[in-house]
Parts: C-alpha cells; sequence; structure tokens
C-alpha cells in the first residue's frame, strides 16, 4: 500500500464547480496548487460523468483548469486531520498526506431524505442520486420515474431524465403553488435563473408538475412499483420503475467541523473573503447556503483570489454574490418542509439505513446522542449523513460533534496513521 | 461513453457503456448491491458516495462504494443482494 506526503501551498477539497473556479483563480499566483476529491473524475455531482463534456459551462471551466497547473488527486477521500496544516486521505491504493499552507473547502452538499414506508426498496433513491447514475452509465430509457420531495433540483432531475429518453409520470413538489409563484417572482429579476426556468418548463411541458403533495410511500416487492401520493387530502397510486425522491439540500459540513470552523445555522460561517473563522481555512460553494452552480463558482472565485492575496480582484466579485445570495434566501422559504411531511414514517418506517432503525425506536429517544448509545442509530458506515438530517427534521435533534475519522477508512490504513503519529511523537522526543 | 466494457456481476457477464459506474452494471444486472442487518435487499441511494447503501465487492476487496467505482474491462463484481 501507498504511504505517500503530498505538498501544497494551496490545496482545495473538492472538485466541483467551487473547487474548480478557486483553483482556476488561484492559478495565477504560481504557487502549488492541488485539489483533492473523493469522485473518480473532476465535476462533482452537477458536473459528474458525461455532463463534465456535455454542459457547455462545465466543459469551460474543466478546460481553463487544465490549461493551468494544478495537480488533481480525483479517488481520494479527506478522513482526518492528522495535525494542524496537515489532511490525511484515502485512496484505493493507499493513504496520502496533504500538507497545506492555505486550504479552500469546497465540499459541497447532499440531498436530504425524509423516511416514509417502502424508502429503503431499491429504486427508491434521491433525485439527483438517479440523475447522477444516469450520469454515470445507467440507462434509463423507456423506464417510468417518478420525481417527487422539494427542491429546483426536482425540475432539473426530470428534464435530464427525460432528454435522456425516461418516462417522467410526474413531478410532484410539496412546496404550494403560492409559494413556488412567489419564488417566481422573486428571480424575476435574474436574467439567467428566468432563461433556466424557461428552458426546463419548455422541455417539461408534458410532464405535470403537481404542487402541494408528496409520497406517502413505496411498495413493492423487491424493487419499487408504485408510489402512494398525497395530494390535496387524498391519496393515488402511481406506477413506477424509480422513485427519485429528495427533499433539497444539505450541506457536507464535517470536515470544516472536524477542522474547528463555526458553522451559524447548520452551513458553514465565512467572511466576505470566504475565511472561516479559522485562519487560513477559506470555504466556497454549497457549504456555506445553498444557493446553486452559480454562486458556488463566483464564491469558488472569491475564495481563490483571497487565498492568494488579491483581496482587490475579489472584491469585484461581491455584487454578483450578494444577488445570488437573494437567490439562495428564496430557496430555503420557498422550499421549507411542511409539518405534514412529520407523519410519513410510521412506527415500522427504517430512519437509520445503516443499522435498520425502525421510527418507533427512535421515538423514545430524547436526543441523537441517546439514540446513538440505545439504538445504533447514526452508528453504521454513513456516520448519520443520511439519517442525521431525517431526525433533525423529524425530532429536532441536532448533531453531535464529529469525530475522526469522518468516513469509514480501512483498518490497514488507519493503523498506518497511528503508526505515523507514533514515529512524529518518538522523533520529537 | 459509445465505447463497452464487459464486467461480471455474480458471475454473469453484463455489458455497460465505458465509463459506466459498478453501481450502474449491478443495476443493469438486475441484482440489488446489498442485504440489510434485517434482510432487506438495498440498492444506491444518494449516488454520489456518502450513504454506502450500494456498497459490493469488487475484484475481491469487500465494501467498495460501487457508485463511485468506473468499470473496467473484466472486472467482478460480486453483491450479497
Amino acid at each position: 500500500m501507498v504511504s505517500a506526503r503530498k505538498q501544497f501551498d494551496l490545496l482545495i477539497v473538492g472538485g466541483g464547480p467551487a473547487g474548480i473556479a478557486a483553483a482556476v483563480s488561484a492559478a495565477q499566483s504560481g504557487k502549488r496548487i492541488g485539489i483533492v476529491d473523493d469522485n473518480p473524475a473532476l465535476g462533482g455531482q452537477i458536473w459528474r460523468g458525461e455532463t463534465a463534456q456535455s454542459d457547455p459551462e462545465a466543459s469551460a471551466w474543466l478546460t481553463r483548469l487544465h490549461a493551468q497547473h494544478v495537480e488533481l488527486c480525483s479517488g481520494m477521500r479527506v478522513f482526518d486531520v492528522s495535525a494542524p496544516g496537515i489532511l490525511r486521505a484515502e485512496s484505493s491504493e493507499g493513504t496520502y498526506e496533504f500538507e497545506y499552507g492555505k486550504l479552500i473547502l469546497a465540499t459541497g452538499a447532499r440531498e436530504r431524505f425524509l423516511p416514509f414506508p417502502g424508502w429503503t426498496l431499491p429504486n427508491v433513491m434521491g433525485a439527483g442520486a438517479l440523475q447522477a447514475l444516469v450520469k454515470s452509465g445507467l440507462p434509463i430509457s423507456g423506464k417510468r420515474v417518478v420525481v417527487a420531495g422539494t427542491g429546483p433540483l426536482l425540475l432539473a432531475v426530470a428534464a435530464y431524465l427525460k432528454n435522456h429518453g425516461a418516462k417522467v409520470v410526474a413531478i410532484y413538489e410539496q412546496a404550494s403553488r403560492a409559494a413556488l409563484a412567489k419564488f417566481a417572482l422573486k428571480i424575476a429579476g435574474q436574467k439567467s435563473k428566468v432563461a433556466q426556468a424557461f428552458s426546463l418548463r419548455r422541455e417539461l411541458e408534458d410532464v405535470p408538475l403537481i404542487t402541494g403533495a408528496w409520497p406517502m410511500a413505496a411498495k413493492g416487492s423487491g424493487v419499487v412499483q408504485s408510489v402512494l401520493i398525497s395530494r390535496g387530502g387524498k391519496h393515488e397510486e402511481i406506477a413506477c420503475d424509480f422513485l427519485a425522491c429528495g427533499f433539497h439540500l444539505v450541506p457536507n459540513t464535517e470536515l470544516a467541523v472536524l477542522l474547528g470552523c463555526r458553522l451559524q445555522d447548520g452551513f458553514v460561517q465565512v467572511d466576505e473573503l470566504q475565511q472561516t473563522s479559522q485562519t487560513n481555512v477559506f470555504c466556497a460553494g454549497e457549504p456555506t447556503g445553498i444557493g446553486g452552480v452559480e454562486l458556488s463558482l463566483i464564491e469558488g472565485q472569491i475564495a481563490g483570489l483571497a487565498a492568494i492575496g488579491k483581496e482587490d480582484e475579489a472584491q469585484d466579485l461581491f455584487t454578483s454574490r450578494r444577488k445570488m445570495d437573494s437567490f439562495a434566501e428564496a430557496l430555503d422559504r420557498t422550499f421549507a418542509l411542511r409539518p405534514e411531511l412529520k407523519a410519513i414514517a410510521s412506527a415500522e418506517t427504517i430512519v437509520c439505513r445503516c443499522e435498520d432503525v425502525k421510527y418507533g425506536q427512535l421515538a423514545q429517544q430524547q436526543s441523537w446522542r441517546a439514540a446513538k448509545l440505545h439504538t445504533r442509530c447514526g452508528m453504521g458506515p454513513c456516520q448519520g449523513r443520511v439519517c442525521g438530517p431525517a431526525t433533525e427534521f423529524l425530532l429536532g435533534w441536532t448533531p453531535e460533534s464529529v469525530r475522526p475519522p469522518i468516513f469509514p477508512v480501512a483498518l490497514e490504513n488507519l493503523i498506518s496513521e497511528a503508526h505515523q503519529q507514533e514515529k512524529q511523537h518518538t522523533s520529537v522526543m | 461513453m459509445s465505447e463497452q466494457v464487459a464486467v461480471s456481476v455474480n458471475g454473469r457477464p453484463v455489458t455497460v457503456a465505458s465509463g459506466s459506474s459498478v453501481a450502474a452494471a449491478v443495476m443493469v444486472a438486475g441484482a440489488s448491491c446489498r442485504t440489510s442487518i434485517s434482510g432487506e435487499p438495498r440498492g444506491p441511494l444518494c449516488g454520489m458516495g456518502i450513504c454506502y447503501e450500494c456498497r459490493t465487492e469488487i475484484d475481491g476487496v469487500a465494501h467498495k462504494r460501487s457508485c463511485q467505482v468506473a468499470c473496467t474491462s473484466g472486472m467482478e463484481i460480486r453483491t450479497d443482494g
């Protein structure tokens, strides 16, 4: 197994839009810059797989990136802070230590999942998840897909799947029509957002968008075959091959927390130069607030410029960021979860999928910590990344502090870390 | 992704577009990825390496997140689902 160390003046964790924009903006400095990313290729989730070439904005940014001297470390996942200024990552080859002067966290977001009866059936998955799988080669042509949940991602996913041959049966959005209408007014001043919305609606003109509706249960034997939808106080059962169901996004803040960065309302707190509460640690993109790809690109550029001391150039982007910030706030308001969604999980519904802990077991517990101790909820390999945001909504629990390793790591790699630390310790003495 | 890659899922040959993830190949094969501790079949949930529901054995290495690994020619994939 490999055990290697890499040194950078500026290290960027996350190779999505924010990370790419940060690297491109910082590259003019001539400093040693690296991107470390868990995924098999750069682009993050939104520019995953074939999208990196087919999306003009993605290919333009990636072309700019490849023209620069930036070391790309794909397929490596940061799991620990081994010493101040050093991150530790695992790949299929072994472990790597990344030494950095400055750090930009661009760790993105994941979907929020809410448990309902049958949600553990195969082919019930996140909306972004089904899109990611199709981007990664899953044939979807001719398959019946129901898209449900909340957030602007639902429309983008539905359009993408339809363009790839799926029969998108309907989109069920839990937000009300009135909330969406307000949202439409809010974005009316932003040309690019309006253009996007119009083009999505045109692509989806024969796909019903049903507001104020949400999934109550998924049914099927071994695989999903239908979904029960609550709509206007009534239930209707819709046949499908896939249920793509996500409830907006939650930020990936685990590494930021491990580094001691302060959070505010669940997001990484940053100043106007995207600097966190920790000196030399910046954060850009979804971890600072869910705002979409355009805001991520701007924040990434600001962070990249700030990290190389080009504060004046970074300032030129503040106005664009401010405009996008209001979009992010509107997203939050529009797609806030309705209280009825708390009632869709039954006592028998599994909430923690790693450890198969049911809602009935959790409802008796007082806190996330108590639930972990008594039921093993959140103790499996996802470390509560799926059930944590769900129980936060369902039971009002707040997650506890983050402890390393922040992802499951092969034992031999953990041992090698302990061995290294021991060696360092011995050499100091 | 016009090129094709041949892999095997539980011993059965499966052909997918080059660049496809192992999770996609498992789904094309009609297999689930894992069996949960209470015996439920599970497939991918998050599609981005977070949830670990898609973990499978790839070329003899257990617990690989199949959504984060690209298929290579001749790859042997085993699921317990």
